[in-house]
């Protein structure tokens, strides 16, 4: 996020885009709803009337996969009657009249006809936007996880740097991460492109820096592989060892037939988790953890603030911290590591490397946290980024996208669009939700949620077992009839192994982020004759 | 212009708007109260900080009197006092605040005791006893409740959800759980209802809560200053006088809640977030609140397992895994090199654990396939 959770209950405007706010990050939404209370107006983009919708002040029911043609309307709108931020755009950004010559062609008149809104109320929503400034712009998963789900991001930047909503408090492009310390691992550099705060690999200076500090010579100079590419590597038997730590990837990732085919390829698995799950099934080894509360540590949130995370009670039997279990295989291949806890490790080492982390050492951490940038140790931290239009890279930089349709689209055969997601009650696969006393009792089973015209169409009811299938494979679930979800749609969790979305979803992914697309695949729904 | 009134003989200064409460709490002066939450409209509703203003008629609720220029204020005074006294009488009889402080050398005590327990299911005090603002003020205050006659309550406790107790006998009609829903969650699930005597916090025309709006997040159990609203998992699982308290994050979603673990004998009993801090200002949902317990599952991994040539696990010693795992990154590397290994970090783990995974990747093996599901 480039702004924080404290600007939303004194925002003025919202706009949340592909984000079930009330299921997903509950407690974000709550700031939301107070905002609404007190007379912000909030501007929804969502296939699903979720719970969010009730405090809506406009909601564009747009179709699954059509957020780039509904953004470059707006922003067609805002040009063409002459609303967006001349200030912020002519000092602050490149690359206006590229942006211009791609989102001409995207009139409401064209763009309702991908995307489904009416071209009224594009306007309206132009407008409203370019009438109450600035406004927080907040987007999940619904953006991401899509083959354009890049191209769908840079559009929702595009979008706030046009309106001059960027480096302003209560404005910004704000995702809300899902989990825990997801920004955190980025952070730490777990991706195959940067070292610890984001510092290139290939870098010749980055790459210096780390030799010296870690005490090795040659690091690796090209780019790994990413989590799909990986996956892919077990079969054609590029990858031979595979270490996966705390994912239960037989369950979350699209296809679990292939996914399953995937991970019985590997030569030599490695699981290090809290709990046996699908996953492990296939390891060769599995090593356990410490889990949340059972050591001392990190975690940074949506909007970088680094806050301590303590220990509470023991970790079971053997089992140990993750950070120990890394350090013991290094020694083993011949590495000793000095940092011997979480403490050490943030403030001997990792701080000390990343620059915007710099500041931020444990004992600073025992309130609130601190939230990055934070170069030095007098700083307080930074609560909204680019300020003053100051961005990273200089100006900020229009990157003009066409829309593009998702990989696999409804069709005779499949007629219907699954999108799918988290709800309130569970988390992710259930590893963990699922073993808390009463969480099961209050979302015992996965649903098919359809909509009141099409269980009326196909005779369905509610609570009745219906099959969903995909090209991939097909489950048996019960329907839960709802006003959320619109005609043609399908939208299920993946909480449960049995009814698993997964079984459905489609392997295709963005082209540069090979992120899934989750959002979007298409299903067929039939009904059980008996 | 400055502006001031005297509050106990001291002159203070306040801005225009201020309730006598806000200026009393700004300079340390306690003004006790029981339905008033912070940062919300006053409902004025439970009178029990009131306070004696000079020349005003009757006694004045703090939380809602805004101050003004020359008021001249007594929070404890001896009318104070009586008022404050008689109020929590009322309150204390009005349920089933069996905490042992109103009556105790009372013959009835022990038929109200056995009363209390029976409709408690429990042998136990209040479930609420050490962490209740009535019990505190009854004690401040030097209370006997056996002035008034007790009145049972003419609801019965709701048991049938597996997270919420309500006891409508320990309710005091505060309406803090009502605001905690409707203005702070804003989940709109519950609101009073009837009149009269039989006021009750009801949710949706007075059903269960599973079968309301209600999603769970337990803010009324949070905002309760009574026994009414207690989290099942630790009814009588935790006293505040032999529990620690730990602040740590919440292992769910992105928000990065603070929470407090109230920790018995090494073991979380019972969440609360944490008031005041950032970024959820004491707000959690419920699984931040409920979704702690998984880590004393049966099911956790306790030792290191290798996988037999048969298919099945095996246990194994820390050592033994540890240099099976080594040994074979090693072959590995030295028959198809560091490229041919690749690892997955965990975006629900703490920071310094994908800092050792991607160094270990780095710096040991030599390669750069190391990702999680940053992305998704």
């Amino acid at each position: 996020m480039t702004n924080s959770f404290n600007e939303f209950d004194k925002a003025k405007m919202f706009l949340v885009i592909g984000s079930n706010m009330t299921e997903a990050h509950p407690v974000a939404a709550t700031f939301v709803k107070n905002a609404v209370l007190n007379g912000a107006e909030l501007i929804l983009v969502d296939p699903r009337k979720h719970r969010l919708a009730d405090f809506a002040t406009l909601h564009a029911q747009i179709r699954v996969g059509s957020d780039i043609a509904f953004l470059n309307s707006l922003m067609h709108v805002l040009i063409a009657e002459d609303l967006y931020d001349k200030k912020f755009v002519n000092s602050c950004t490149i690359g206006f009249k590229e942006l211009t010559e791609t989102v001409q062609a995207y009139s409401p008149e064209m763009a309702t006809g991908i995307c489904g809104v009416e071209p009224e109320l594009i306007r309206t929503i132009a407008r409203r936007l370019a009438a109450v400034k600035p406004c927080m712009l907040c987007y999940t998963l619904g953006i991401t996880e899509h083959t354009c789900g890049r191209n769908n991001v840079v559009s929702t930047a595009n979008l706030q740097m046009l309106l001059g909503n960027m480096g302003v408090e209560c404005g910004g492009v704000n995702p809300l991460r899902g989990q825990n310390n997801v920004q955190g691992a980025c952070d730490m550099g777990a991706l195959p492109n940067v070292f610890p705060g984001y510092q290139k690999v290939g870098d010749l200076t980055a790459m210096a820096k780390f030799e010296k500090a870690w005490n090795v010579d040659r690091l690796p100079g090209k780019n790994g592989l990413m989590i799909p590419q990986m996956m892919d590597g077990l079969v054609s038997g590029a990858v031979k060892g595979f270490y996966i730590f705390g994912e239960n990837l037989a369950n979350t990732e699209p296809d679990i037939r292939k996914v399953e085919h995937e991970l019985a390829s590997a030569e030599f698995l490695v699981c290090q988790d809290i709990f046996q799950n699908e996953t492990t099934r296939f390891a060769h080894v599995i090593l356990p953890a410490a889990a949340w509360s059972e050591n001392d540590g990190t975690f940074t949130n949506s909007e970088r603030r680094v806050s301590r995370v303590r220990t509470a009670s023991p970790p079971p039997g053997e089992a140990k911290p993750n950070w120990w279990i890394f350090k013991q295989i290094a020694k083993r291949m011949g590495q000793e590591w000095e940092s011997d806890s979480a403490r050490e490790i943030w403030d001997n080492e990792l701080s000390e490397l990343a620059p915007s982390l710099h500041g931020i050492k444990y004992a600073r951490l025992e309130g609130n946290g601190l939230q990055w940038p934070c170069p030095t140790e007098d700083h307080e931290g930074t609560c909204f980024l680019h300020k003053d239009g100051a961005f990273t890279c200089g100006l900020g930089q229009f990157l003009p996208v066409e829309w593009t349709p998702p990989a696999e689209v409804p069709d005779a055969d499949y007629p219907f669009v699954l999108s799918t997601g988290r709800r309130l009650t569970h988390y992710h696969t259930r590893t963990q939700t699922g073993r808390c006393e009463g969480l099961n009792d209050l979302l015992g089973e996965e649903t098919a949620d359809i909509s009141l015209a099409d269980a009326g169409t196909m005779g369905i009811q509610q609570g009745e077992l219906i099959r969903v299938k995909s090209r991939r494979g097909e489950v048996l679930v019960k329907a839960n009839v709802t006003r959320e979800v619109p005609s043609g749609m399908v939208w299920m969790a993946f909480h449960f192994r049995e009814a698993c979305a997964n079984w459905l979803t489609n392997p295709a992914f963005d082209p540069i982020t090979l992120t899934a697309e989750y959002k979007a695949c298409a299903v067929a729904i039939e009904k059980i004759e008996n | 212009m400055e502006i001031s009134l005297i509050i106990n003989g001291h002159v203070f200064e306040f801005k225009p708007g201020q309730t006598i409460l806000e200026v009393a709490e700004a300079h340390d002066i306690q003004i006790p109260t029981l339905c008033h939450l912070k940062g919300l409209t006053p409902t004025g509703s439970c009178r029990i900080c009131v306070v004696e203003v000079e020349r005003a008629r009757s006694l004045m609720a703090a939380c809602c009197t805004p101050a003004a220029p020359g008021m001249d204020v007594k929070t404890e005074s001896a009318r104070v006092v009586s008022a404050r006294k008689t109020i929590l009488e009322l309150l204390l009889a009005s349920g089933n605040h069996n905490c042992g402080l109103p009556g105790s050398e009372s013959g009835s005590w022990s038929d109200f005791q056995l009363r209390v327990q029976s409709e408690d299911g429990a042998s136990e005090l209040c479930p609420a006893w050490g962490d209740c603002r009535l019990q505190d003020l009854a004690f401040r205050y030097q209370v006997k409740a056996n002035r008034f006659s007790n009145i049972p309550s003419p609801y019965l406790p709701e048991m049938k959800n597996p997270l919420i107790v309500r006891d409508f006998s320990r309710c005091i009609l505060c309406g803090r759980c009502v605001q905690a829903c409707n203005e702070v969650q804003v989940n709109r699930a519950i609101s009073f209802g009837y009149r009269g005597k039989d006021t009750k916090i009801v949710a949706s025309g007075d059903g269960p809560l599973f079968q309301s709006e209600c999603v769970f997040c337990g803010e009324c159990i949070q905002a309760c200053p009574t026994g009414a609203l207690v989290e099942k998992k630790a009814r009588y699982a935790w006293r505040p006088a032999d529990t620690e308290k730990i602040r740590t994050t919440c292992p769910y979603c992105g928000v990065g809640c603070q929470q407090w673990l109230h920790v018995r004998n090494g073991r979380i009993v019972k969440v609360t977030g944490v008031e005041n801090a950032q970024p959820n200002r004491g707000r959690l949902c419920v699984k931040g609140r409920f979704g702690y317990d998984f880590i004393y599952s049966e099911d956790r991994l306790k030792t290191p397992l290798v996988r037999e040539e048969n298919g099945t696990f095996r246990e194994a010693s820390w050592d033994e895994a540890l240099y099976l795992v080594a040994n074979r990154f090693k072959q590995i590397i030295a028959d198809h090199g560091p490229d041919a290994l690749a690892g997955v970090s965990c975006a629900r783990s703490i920071n310094e654990d994908s800092y050792n995974m991607q160094k270990l990747f780095r710096a040991v093996i030599k390669t750069n396939n190391i990702d999680h599901c940053a992305r998704t």
